[in-house]
């Protein structure tokens, strides 16, 4: 691998979301010469812009995640806020049959849960109301600060001796043969040996330059923040078709509901603003937690979020570039970034993940999507009207 | 879960995603040609010229600000100094409309006035918000929240008072200058007997001067400068007042009784900011009038997308402006204060005035309507710029803040020091191992770029509290120009969000929505094949193969 010489790394990554900063610090703590470039600032995307769960129970990176999260803050040297477990509130009969896959998906790979009625529920949620169909514990999981837990993996990925640039934009590469040495940016151009791409969004076009097809599509979603409340016992509580956490500071901080499909060229640095959308949140919001009605709403903001077209990640070396290794993780990345990173970390290295079978993330099997996916889908943003 | 796909005319099947916006835009039953938010100078003039070019015009005014929100500091630093009658609306309202007797011709004219209604949003449609047509506000009265569309909106929403932290700044009594004038002039309810003006810019003076009319005693006042900026023929007449005028000193801390501010111990400081030994004399007061800087009070464009650059001949952070008062959003203009703050343009209320003209003129042209024996005005412009405002605010924070012997909250809401803004520490409950402030840190977040206050409000929480940072944002990108040796000008804003008034939940909640809002309701994308357990997935993908998966529940 080439030596480091500040025009360059053994493994640039570009991306400073939750995936490329955790596979960045994922490298850099095996020693690994690794830059990660990041067009704006780290974690402008979705990975700022998330409720920051951690119980991904249907993903292959799920055991790595929950067994990760409660040391990631002495493996990192800085906080992330983490607080283990989660109750989920179903508010009716559809909710409380919905919500019960988490427990058969967990109770399989050995994670336990409990149901709750009614009355345990309110025990355990103080901000709880009366119109309840159930709900549940589950005795894993739980929830980070995304905005901390991105700073502690730059500074844990700075301390351990990789590097990041931030406001540096990748626009193209130089390739030799099947490989790619260098990524153009508006920095100049930096050589690598190993290229990882985890850019949200930009991530389809970007690989796209390198004849890698990776399908893709954007979407804006929508939360909300309250003033503090006193905290409850567990923090981790949602339902009724909402997700979020009160945080430890005590404000609610809760999203759901629909998304709106964009152009991902309408995205580039624009920023993704919040509409009325917030209104339908703080509604369901006080279904959830009626006694905190009075809370006041001091924020909402809105993130630009990429989808694969099954919803589900990619995180592939696809071959047809030698040393290029693609992550995407399709709107659910931030809880699953201590083990994507390292997954990422691993393909890089040694060509495969040691630790989960990441077979059913291959970029290949969108190999005979129709070409119109987006269409037979209905990912479409609506048209615009005539305006002023 | 995806609908069967149904033949379009021209492309290919159109399949529909239940779970997306498309489709589920809000009823809205009120709409007008021009909104106007803010009926000081500015918007009344404004309302009654685009009246009269044949407009419907609907102009808005918080005030009166619910108490609970007043108390709260929002939107102005009023410090608790709110006199009981607050609390009676009607008498408030009376006391607006004697304050501002243009507003009852602008009733008249047929101007659809709401006092009590607070703009907390502007939702134009746009690339990446499609799903609800043509330009929308978010408006909140007392009791309710609801959506009116408008074409065309003129901005007038004034200024606040830049807050800068000193030891018992948290006492109430310290107040902005412009709440307390506000709460003398519009509410007649001010509770102040004696104050102490901190800072002496013609925008201080004027209000000590209004103040002093309105029969408040001001003691002293105390600038950190060796000499008084604002013009002598002010200071003169509070000096004739009785008020001392104390050159190159700061206020070392409040001392307080029950109800608040009793007094104040000051310090001498010289030019550097740095502070004498010598012994602190005290002034006998209930009141701190924070008047280092008035700033435009821009966070309703800001928070809309209008381009936004710190201006020093403007009182910093304001909206790009062209001659007839347009910001970059096309449909949205700027006029007084909030476009805007300058020594002349303070004097009186003529400048504010004719902006709040030439907006509403671009505006009916916008609509097309004819503004008919309107004549045309000449753009306003700035004064030629005579004041170093950026090191201005600098010095204060540095005398006052930086050189304080306590550690006050800078941020009362989340209660932040300097140093731990400047250390970006972790928020004291999360009981962090302790790390020595280290100014290193902060500007080591983003190498080669000035420290955002945006990365320094999510890491530290300054700036995130209920009062939506207003005492703070300002002595924020101070501490952190003077903590990364940069330019105030160069440290970007920290960024506004609707709400961009604290609103209920319940409130909020309280917004009709489309039925099929709740039929398609997810709490995340509705891909049913995303929650498939990884032990389930099919080995490929298509979407004539990936159709018919149970609902999941989304993480």
């Amino acid at each position: 691998m080439s030596t480091r010489d500040g025009t360059g790394a053994a493994v640039v990554i570009i991306g400073g979301g939750v995936t490329g900063l955790s596979a960045g610090w994922w490298l850099a703590r095996d020693g690994v010469d690794v830059l990660v470039l990041e067009a704006g600032a780290i974690g402008w995307g979705a990975s700022g812009r998330n409720g920051g769960g951690c119980s991904h129970h249907h993903s292959p990176l799920f055991r790595e995640e929950q067994r990760l999260w409660p040391l990631l803050d002495e493996l990192l040297g800085h906080p992330t806020e983490f607080q283990p477990e989660r109750i989920r509130i179903a508010l009716d009969e559809r909710q409380l049959a919905l919500y019960r896959q988490a427990l058969e998906n967990a109770a399989r790979q050995g994670f336990r849960s409990e149901v709750l009625d009614p009355a345990q529920v309110r025990e355990l949620v103080p901000l709880a109301g009366e119109d309840i169909a159930g709900g549940y514990y589950y005795r894993f999981g739980g929830h980070a600060n995304p905005h901390r837990t991105l700073q502690a993996y730059a500074w844990a990925l700075c301390d351990r001796g990789g590097r990041l640039l931030q406001h540096t934009a990748a626009s193209g590469f130089d390739t030799r043969g099947n490989r790619v040495v260098g990524v153009r940016t508006s920095r100049g151009t930096f050589a690598c040996d190993q290229l990882v791409i985890a850019a949200g969004p930009a991530t389809a076009d970007l690989a796209s330059l390198l004849g890698v097809g990776v399908p893709l599509m954007s979407a804006r979603a929508e939360m909300i923040v309250t003033e503090p409340l006193p905290l409850m016992r567990l923090g981790g509580v949602d339902g009724n078709g909402l997700y979020g956490r009160q945080t430890l500071r005590g404000n609610l901080a809760y999203g759901g509901g629909p998304h709106e499909w964009v152009e991902t060229a309408d995205v580039g640095f624009t920023r993704p603003y919040s509409t009325p959308l917030q209104s339908s949140i703080a509604r369901r919001l006080c279904q959830l937690l009626p006694k905190a009605a009075h809370a006041r709403v001091i924020r909402s903001w809105a993130g630009f979020i990429e989808n694969t077209p099954d919803g589900r990640p990619i995180i592939d070396r696809p071959g047809t570039v030698e040393n290029l290794t693609v992550a995407t993780l399709s709107s659910v990345g931030f809880g699953l970034s201590p083990a994507s990173g390292r997954a990422i970390r691993d393909l890089v290295t040694t060509g495969a993940c040691g630790f989960a079978d990441l077979s059913s993330l291959r970029l290949s099997r969108f190999a005979g999507l129709e070409p119109d996916w987006r269409q037979l889908q209905g990912w479409l943003p609506g048209a615009v009207g005539a305006g002023e | 879960m995806l609908a069967v796909p149904m033949k379009s005319r021209a492309h290919a099947p159109i399949g529909r995603d239940r779970a997306s916006v498309a489709g589920k835009q809000p009823p809205i039953e009120e709409s007008t040609d021009l909104l106007i938010v803010g009926a000081g100078p500015a918007g009344i003039s404004a309302a009654l010229t685009a009246v009269a070019g044949g407009a419907r015009v609907t102009l808005v005014d918080e005030n009166p600000v619910p108490l609970r929100t007043m108390g709260e500091d929002v939107p102005l630093h009023f410090g608790g100094r709110m006199a009981p009658t607050v609390a009676n609306r009607n008498a408030v309202l009376e006391s607006i409309l004697r304050a501002r007797p243009q507003l009852a011709e602008a009733i008249e004219a047929g101007v659809d006035v709401r006092l009590g209604t607070a703009a907390w949003g502007l939702f134009p449609q746009r690339r990446t918000a499609r799903w609800i047509d043509g330009h929308v506000a978010g408006l909140a009265d007392e009791d309710r929240a609801y959506l009116l569309r408008f074409r065309q909106v003129i901005v007038a929403t004034g200024c606040r008072d830049m807050g800068v932290a000193f030891d018992g700044w948290q006492r109430p009594g310290v107040m902005g200058a412009s709440a307390a004038y506000k709460l003398a002039t519009l509410y007649e309810a001010l509770q102040s007997r004696t104050a102490v003006l901190l800072g002496g810019s013609m925008e201080a003076l004027q209000i000590g001067n209004a103040l002093l009319n309105a029969g408040v005693r001001i003691a002293a006042i105390i600038e950190q400068a060796q000499s008084i900026p604002g013009p002598a023929a002010l200071s003169a007449r509070l000096a004739a007042g009785g008020a001392r005028i104390l050159t190159g000193h700061v206020i070392e801390r409040t001392e307080g009784d029950a109800q608040g501010v009793a007094g104040v111990r000051l310090a001498r400081v010289d030019a550097e900011g740095r502070r004498s030994a010598a012994q602190l004399e005290r002034i006998e007061c209930d009141t701190v009038l924070l008047a280092v800087a008035a700033i435009p009070a821009i966070e309703l464009l800001e928070a809309t997308g209008c381009s936004v650059d710190f201006q020093a001949g403007r009182g910093g952070h304001v909206a790009l402006i062209d001659g007839l008062q347009r910001t970059s959003v096309p449909f949205l203009y700027a006029a007084g204060d909030c476009a805007g703050i300058w020594p002349s343009k303070t004097q009186s209320d003529a400048t504010a005035s004719r902006e709040g003209r030439i907006a509403a003129r671009a505006a009916l042209q916008a609509l097309g309507a004819k503004p008919a024996g309107l004549e045309e005005e000449a753009p306003v412009s700035v004064d030629p710029e005579t004041r170093d405002i950026e090191g201005e605010r600098l010095a204060w924070v540095r005398a006052l803040t930086l050189h304080c012997a306590g550690a006050p909250f800078v941020c009362q809401c989340e209660e932040v020091t300097a140093a731990e803004i400047l250390g970006l520490s972790p928020p004291r409950y999360l009981r962090w191992r302790h790390e020595a402030a280290d100014t290193g840190r902060l500007v080591a977040a983003d190498p080669g770029c000035a420290p955002h206050p945006d990365v320094v409000k999510r890491l530290t929480r300054a700036g995130m509290g209920p009062c939506q940072g207003r005492r703070c944002r300002e002595q924020i990108a101070a501490l952190v120009a003077l903590g990364s040796r940069r330019r105030l000008a160069d440290i970007a804003l920290a960024s506004y969000r609707p709400p961009v008034r604290p609103l209920p939940l319940a409130q909020l909640a309280a917004l009709p929505e489309a039925p099929a809002m709740g039929e398609g309701w997810e709490s995340w994308f509705g891909i049913a094949s995303q929650w498939v357990p990884f032990w389930r997935t099919p080995p490929a993908y298509t979407v004539a193969g990936g159709r018919g998966e149970e609902p999941a529940a989304g993480e």
